[in-house]
């Protein structure tokens, strides 16, 4: 077969012809994975709401509550309708990489039971280490309320990573944020009783 | 033929090696090789859509007009990063996550349209499909290489599996993004020295 010529009218079909293709086939595609997508995306920050929250038998991320423009998310873990502790989804722009995600756990009392990231784009080898026990451990048992939440050098209590102080600052922040969140939640709770 | 079929499969993966013969697709090869499991996925994913353009493209040369060529050629490799990208996120997810911007970059790889205009435009369907998978096959080889070194030295662990222990001090400059010119330069000179050229 003779390859087709370069007259203006085959190259507009051409073109035509092609962007109609593709543009169905990744329509077609699209629409198959949307469903896939949408669950694997909410499995993992349900996955890690159920590690850090207590004992539950409702469905925490369901019940999620809004706070701050819809920019921080809180979800209940109740065992027979009984508050037990919240997770709290935070974030920090403050990242070495942008953006961090962080889901923190909070019992009943205000104690914090942990983070889970869920979102980051740090140093691998440096940054990235905020998602190991070694520093996130810091933050387990600290008080809400009563502990001061910042780093070492600034007066605080958590040990920075080496190497990876403004990564160590963000995970610093974004705790602060849930902690203003679950405050919001705890006085509203309260007034609403 | 058959002889030929084996030289078209194989040139990919040494003698014509994407990464240090060719010097094609620097970008995902620097930016993602900081473990060896992220050098495969994305060089499995480069080898998918290598694969999969050069049999399009070949399928529909003859019906495109030769002064169009390069963004139809464009618009039919781009077609099919997203459908990869959106197949990884969906059943993918971890992997995904770590690929990131990476995956849509595929479309500009020149890789993909290298062999679009220096061999499916010129070649039978079967041709170009093994073509494509040579040249896949020695992308996904040269990034597993390059991120395992990265991986082993930098970080102290092979595929996730940490050999120094969380006490080590691994060389963290090669995880880093200048570690990466350092050990493609390293690879580059043994592979010379291995190939024999430069003599």
């Amino acid at each position: 077969m003779k390859p087709v010529k370069s007259n203006l009218f085959n190259m507009i079909m051409a073109m035509a012809v092609v962007s109609v293709c593709s543009a169905a086939s990744i329509g077609y595609v699209y629409q198959k994975t949307k469903e896939p997508i949408e669950i694997s995306k909410n499995l993992k920050i349900s996955q890690a709401i159920e590690d850090m929250v207590g004992k539950f038998n409702n469905k925490p991320f369901e019940e999620k509550m809004v706070f701050m423009n819809g920019s921080m998310e809180l979800y209940p873990a109740k065992e027979n309708g009984e508050l037990t502790s919240v997770g709290v989804k935070t974030y920090s722009n403050n990242g070495f990489g942008g953006k961090i995600e962080l889901i923190v756990g909070f019992s009943r009392n205000g104690d914090i039971t942990g983070y889970k990231v869920i979102q980051q784009n740090e140093t691998p080898g440096l940054g990235t280490k905020i998602t190991e026990s070694k520093f996130s451990n810091q933050f387990v048992g600290l008080n809400a309320f009563s502990d001061n939440f910042e780093l070492r050098k600034n007066g605080g209590q958590i040990d920075a990573l080496t190497g990876a102080t403004i990564s160590s600052n963000a995970v610093v922040d974004a705790v602060k944020k849930a902690i203003t969140v679950y405050g919001d939640f705890v006085k509203g709770a309260q007034n609403g009783k | 033929m058959a002889s030929k079929s084996i030289e078209n499969l194989t040139r990919g993966i040494f003698k014509e090696n994407p990464v240090f013969v060719m010097m094609l697709g620097m970008c995902p090869t620097l930016g993602v090789t900081t473990s060896m499991a992220n050098g495969i996925g994305m060089g499995l994913a480069t080898l998918f859509v290598l694969a999969l353009s050069n049999m399009a493209i070949s399928l529909v040369k003859n019906l495109i007009p030769a002064m169009v060529r390069i963004p139809c050629y464009i618009v039919i490799i781009a077609s099919f990063v997203t459908i990869i990208n959106l197949l990884m996120e969906a059943y993918l997810p971890a992997l995904h996550a770590q690929l990131g911007i990476y995956i849509p970059l595929i479309v500009v790889n020149c890789i993909i349209l290298g062999r679009a205009e220096a061999f499916a435009s010129k070649n039978n369907i079967w041709q170009s499909l093994l073509d494509g998978l040579g040249m896949g096959i020695g992308f996904t080889f040269a990034l597993a290489l390059l991120g395992g070194i990265r991986e082993v030295l930098g970080a102290g662990s092979i595929l996730g599996w940490n050999f120094i222990g969380e006490e080590g001090y691994p060389i963290l400059l090669f995880v880093m993004p200048p570690g990466a010119f350092l050990a493609l330069a390293g690879l580059i000179m043994i592979y010379n020295k291995i190939s024999g050229a430069n003599k």
